[in-house]
């Protein structure tokens, strides 16, 4: 019991990073942009979050830096994509190649200095002495409770309110949410930038919270699998908490066996995750052979009004 | 006449780049009028539909609604101004409801609770009622029938409050008893004083339904009248500038041997679906069988079957006497099989290539055309030239890309490749579709000279009129099967449109 709630609290803690990309992911696929530089994005939010924490010592100082460099990437990529109609794979490669040689860069100086406690927790002795549930949230900190806050939100946002509409007829058909009077090209582009927004979020979860250290490449893939579980959680933000909490789940396990002293070796046990992530989209694939993917209908198709059908 | 026009655009021009889609175009519909533009494909009737609905703009020229002057810079605009457009292809979020779909652009409130959708839900029934509307506002829109998707997108530009109703093409993808039934519901309309204005080319409609007709040609304005004082012969002569000769179709001899016969075909299209269901069919030599049908009912598939481009699981082949084990395209050409595909530059040329490189698609293993594995350049140009002539190409050089030729030329191209390697069977599939009438002309002659020489046409089809007029025999196929056949003699017109919708499905009494 005991070791099952260490592997659920350490789930938690390694996969909000990946959820905070998977939900901002989720918001740029549904308006129809691919989105493949979470990587890159993550990779530049840990490093403007590492040299400006470092630099202050504030958190209120960190965190809007990282949005701002994130919404600055969001805008190119959605200037690429939605303007120029550059191919979307295309840019968003570039921008995970771009990202990270340009944090390895800028992150040189500060490799390797710790940072610990930078991100306040929220305690809540109340909760202490409930079973289960106290242990797991009691003490969790601000971003992990943000990232509770962002799923509901962007769970009702996208079934419950008109703009939500707006962004379920944009991903599948933009003639039709052009016809109606919707702005296509602004409301790509504010999906775009609100949804780096999220994934640079998540690289400085996982350089705050997770490792509190900035290392080149720390993402190590995490960015490519927040790609694969936004496909595993078919678009939906529920979903995608527990895709992101099950690859924690899996990350957490890769580390514990590691610890009991097992002899596989180390390359193997970090190599779990990922080739968990092959076997379920395999999985998956056959299962849902045939249905349709859930995926919005135009991804990855730029829109240009006057073109014919 | 002192009551302003619903709408009149005066001297409209519209460019896309070097073609001049819209000359100088004066159209006017008064108020509660079904007025009816009348024009062959690419004469210029959608552009102009496009520019009222705010899709395109002009490049030059001006619109007036209710008698005031307006610029309708985009789809929004033309809503304000009451001017709801239902497209060809319908503006429909497959995934969404009926109802999600048409409240998508209101913008009264941002939270969408149960209660609000229901509440939307009975006002959206309101408005259908009101008009005669039946739809199924709960169901996803994917899972409706084409009418069906129709009659939302018509609610819809109801329910967003449109007075001039748009609609471009409107009974392309209806069965002939759907489109009595929006007939019946464009008249409700008028009479609650809607002013609804279609684009068709389809002469019998125009006489059924419009009020007034305006004839458009080659991106001109030819003239407007009012029904009663035309009949079709004229309209025909407007719309094409000449009266229409139609193609001579000769006695033919009773046919001969049979080429193709399929027995109990049953072939899946993915997803779980079956696409065509123990189908049975023969073609013989000298005889021309069509296929009406709407589309979507399995012929797609069946065409992909003969020319060898999809698997069947049951049921059995045999062309020319010989059965075919697996599905290969080789095969399908070996066995002197020619197919004009439905969608003639995504399955039947390549168009970035000219025109000498896609007429050897099929033939280049020949060796009149390669010898040793390579091309023989010269002897190839001269055979693509003669091609070019003898089937009457119109094309800048033999290497001009084929995506640049005219939707008649390509066909016309299309066709001296397949009918030059002399098929035995001919699988035509939507040959005419998007031609003007004169390229059109041409395919049917082709066709026609196919059964002469003793070949077998199959004849797959949308347009009833094709299919009638040139077949030996007719098939009718729905839900992926022969549900009535007819010869000649005994087709008529509102019969096939029964079975055609599938509401006849005891098989034709003379089955064979």
């Amino acid at each position: 019991m005991d070791l099952i709630l260490q592997i659920v609290a350490a789930a938690m803690s390694s996969g909000t990073p990946l959820l905070f990309a998977v939900l901002g992911g989720i918001l740029i696929e549904r308006s129809g942009i691919i989105q493949l530089g979470a990587e890159g994005i993550m990779l530049m939010g840990a490093v403007t979050a590492a040299l400006l924490y470092l630099r202050t010592g504030s958190l209120a100082a960190a965190l809007p830096a990282v949005l701002a460099v994130s919404a600055a990437l969001g805008l190119l990529h959605a200037f690429l994509t939605v303007t120029l109609r550059v191919n979307q794979i295309v840019s968003g490669l570039a921008m995970t190649l771009f990202g990270s040689g340009l944090s390895a860069f800028l992150g040189r100086a500060i490799a390797g200095q710790p940072m610990p406690g930078a991100v306040p927790k929220l305690d809540m002795p109340v909760l202490d002495g409930v079973p289960v549930i106290g242990v797991l949230v009691a003490h969790l900190d601000v971003l992990t409770w943000l990232s509770f806050a962002l799923v509901i939100a962007l769970h009702l946002y996208i079934y419950r309110t008109s703009w939500g509409l707006h962004l379920r007829a944009l991903g599948d058909s933009p003639p039709t949410a052009d016809v109606m009077g919707i702005p296509v090209t602004a409301f790509r582009y504010g999906c775009v930038i609100a949804g780096t927004m999220l994934i640079g979020l998540g690289g400085a979860d996982l350089l705050l919270v997770f490792s509190p250290a900035w290392i080149e490449d720390m993402t190590a893939g995490r960015g490519w699998i927040a790609v694969a579980l936004i496909i595993f959680a078919r678009w939906n933000p529920l979903r995608a908490l527990l895709c992101a909490y099950f690859f924690g789940a899996l990350d957490a396990l890769g580390f514990r066996i590691q610890l009991i002293g097992s002899s596989i070796p180390s390359y193997f046990l970090k190599m779990i995750p990922y080739a968990v992530t092959i076997l379920v989209l395999m999985y998956l694939g056959w299962r849902n052979r045939g249905k349709p993917s859930g995926s919005p209908e135009s991804l990855g198709v730029p829109y240009i009004r006057e073109q014919r059908l | 006449m002192n009551e302003p026009h619903a709408v009149e655009m005066r001297r409209i021009c519209k460019q896309f780049g070097a073609l001049v889609a819209n000359d100088n175009i004066d159209f006017a519909a008064k108020p509660g009028e079904v007025h009816a533009l009348l024009g062959e494909n690419g004469a210029g009737k959608s552009t102009l539909m496009s520019m009222l609905s705010g899709v395109y703009r002009p490049t030059s020229g001006e619109i007036l609604i209710r008698g005031r002057s307006v610029n309708i810079r985009s789809p929004k605009d033309a809503l304000a101004l009451g001017i709801g457009m239902v497209f060809q292809q319908f503006r429909l979020v497959h995934t969404l409801t009926a109802a999600e779909n048409i409240v998508l652009g209101e913008k009264s409130s941002v939270w969408r609770g149960a209660s609000w959708m229901r509440r939307k839900t009975e006002e959206i029934g309101a408005v259908a009622e009101r008009f005669g509307l039946k739809i199924p506002v709960e169901r996803p829109v994917w899972q409706l029938s084409v009418g069906e998707q129709q009659r939302v997108e018509i609610v819809k530009v109801l329910y967003r409050g449109a007075d001039l109703i748009l609609l471009d093409e409107p009974t392309s993808v209806l069965t002939p008893g759907e489109a009595d039934q929006l007939f019946e519901m464009l008249r409700q309309l008028r009479d609650a004083g809607k002013t609804v204005i279609l684009t068709t080319h389809k002469l019998r409609e125009v006489m059924e339904i419009a009020d007034r007709i305006s004839v458009m040609r080659k991106g001109r304005m030819v003239g407007t009248m009012n029904r009663y004082e035309t009949n079709e012969r004229e309209l025909a002569q407007l719309m094409v500038g000449r009266a229409p000769a139609g193609v001579m179709r000769p006695a033919g001899r009773p046919p001969g041997k049979p080429l193709l016969e399929a027995e109990g075909l049953t072939v899946e299209a993915g997803k779980g679906r079956t696409a065509v269901r123990d189908l049975s069919l023969t073609v013989r030599e000298g005889e021309i069988v069509g296929i009406a049908g709407v589309a979507g009912n399995g012929q797609s598939e069946l065409a992909e079957v003969l020319a060898g481009l999809r698997p069947w699981r049951g049921g059995t082949i045999r062309v020319c006497g010989r059965e075919w084990k697996w599905a290969s395209v080789r095969t399908a050409i070996e066995s002197g099989i020619s197919h004009v595909p439905e969608n003639r530059m995504k399955s039947g040329m390549a168009g970035s290539l000219g025109i000498v490189d896609n007429l050897l698609l099929k033939t280049y293993r020949h060796p009149e055309r390669s010898r040793f594995g390579m091309l023989r350049s010269r002897r190839n140009r001269a055979w693509a030239r003669s091609l070019v002539e003898r089937f009457d190409v119109k094309a800048a050089g033999l290497d001009t890309p084929v995506r640049q030729l005219s939707g008649g030329n390509q066909q016309k191209l299309l066709f001296a490749r397949e009918v030059d390697r002399d098929p035995k069977l001919m699988i035509a599939v939507h040959p005419t579709q998007g031609l003007d009438i004169g390229a059109a002309e041409s395919v049917h002659r082709l066709l026609l000279e196919l059964r002469a020489a003793g070949r077998g046409v199959l004849l797959i089809s949308e347009d009833l009129d094709e299919v009638m007029q040139l077949s030996d025999r007719m098939l009718v196929m729905f839900g992926g099967t022969i549900v009535g056949e007819m010869s000649r003699e005994n087709a008529d017109r509102e019969r096939i449109g029964l079975y055609m919708a599938g509401l006849q499905d005891a098989p034709g009494e003379e089955a064979s």
